[in-house]
């Protein structure tokens, strides 16, 4: 059975998805990946797609699992390194990816995961700021 | 509209359906068609392969190069002998699916290509022709 690789870093787990994923592969992934999550207790997920030349409305669709799953096993999922025509594609096709959030690249994405632990770990800092409750959701 | 070259190639696993893809890419590399033209292409057939591997039981693409005067392009011919589609407006419609899918795999193929010519009945298959011309 092939696979895609699930490499961790420390409490985020790291995915470059480097071919061209036929359909029972990219289930796969999202099996093996919400298995990952739950095993290592991974606070987040980092999906590089930057070598994908192609997402159609299944990878898509997949992607879209990928974080709704994420997040009900308390985890955040960053998608990073989108090509331009992708996502001119993806939005043309009628997917806008809504629930996914994304970075231009690995950098920004693991700044998003890391900020995310952070206001998580400590919420007294959040606690300190405007008590009128308009800001609070 | 006049072909000049045609490969012809099977649809029976969802590895193929990464075939298809991979010599769809290949033929609008060659023919200089733009990334975005390149990915929108691309995208529409594999929309298409999909549904005449997981709708029309399996098939086959005709990958053809046509020429319409001074343009050229490329044309994609998918044909299945499943079921067919019963009732091909509301299969069109955005949010329609009648299998596991978003129900963006026809209408959104559509929007991604020049022209699209879909025929179908109930027990005689379906054929989704596709054209994209270069700019």
């Amino acid at each position: 059975m092939e696979h895609i690789p699930i490499l961790r870093m420390g409490e985020f787990l790291l995915i470059t998805v480097q071919v061209d994923m036929h359909d029972r592969l990219a289930m796969q992934l999202q099996d093996d990946l919400t298995q990952r999550i739950v095993e290592s207790e991974s606070k987040g997920v980092l999906i590089d797609i930057s070598s994908l030349e192609v997402v159609d409305s299944f990878i898509g669709r997949m992607l879209g699992n990928i974080a709704a799953m994420s997040r009900v096993l308390d985890a955040q999922t960053v998608l990073v390194g989108m090509r331009p025509a992708v996502a001119i594609t993806l939005v043309e096709l009628g997917m806008s990816l809504p629930g996914i959030r994304t970075a231009l690249n690995v950098e920004r994405g693991m700044e998003i995961l890391r900020d995310g632990r952070r206001t998580e770990e400590a919420p007294e800092f959040e606690e300190e700021g405007p008590v009128d409750g308009s800001d609070l959701d | 509209m006049e072909a000049i070259s045609t490969e012809k190639l099977p649809i029976r696993s969802s590895e193929d359906v990464v075939l298809v893809r991979t010599a769809v890419r290949k033929k609008a590399v060659e023919h200089k068609f733009s990334i975005v033209d390149q990915t929108k292409l691309v995208t529409a057939a594999s929309e298409i392969a999909r549904n005449t591997l997981d709708y029309g039981l399996g098939g086959d693409v005709n990958i053809d190069v046509v020429h319409n005067g001074i343009k050229h392009g490329l044309r994609l011919v998918f044909k299945d002998q499943g079921p067919g589609i019963p009732d091909l407006n509301r299969a069109l419609q955005d949010g329609y699916s009648s299998g596991n899918g978003m129900g963006l795999g026809l209408g959104g193929a559509k929007r991604l290509v020049d022209t699209f010519e879909i025929t179908s009945a109930p027990g005689e298959g379906t054929k989704v022709a596709l054209t994209k011309w270069t700019r």
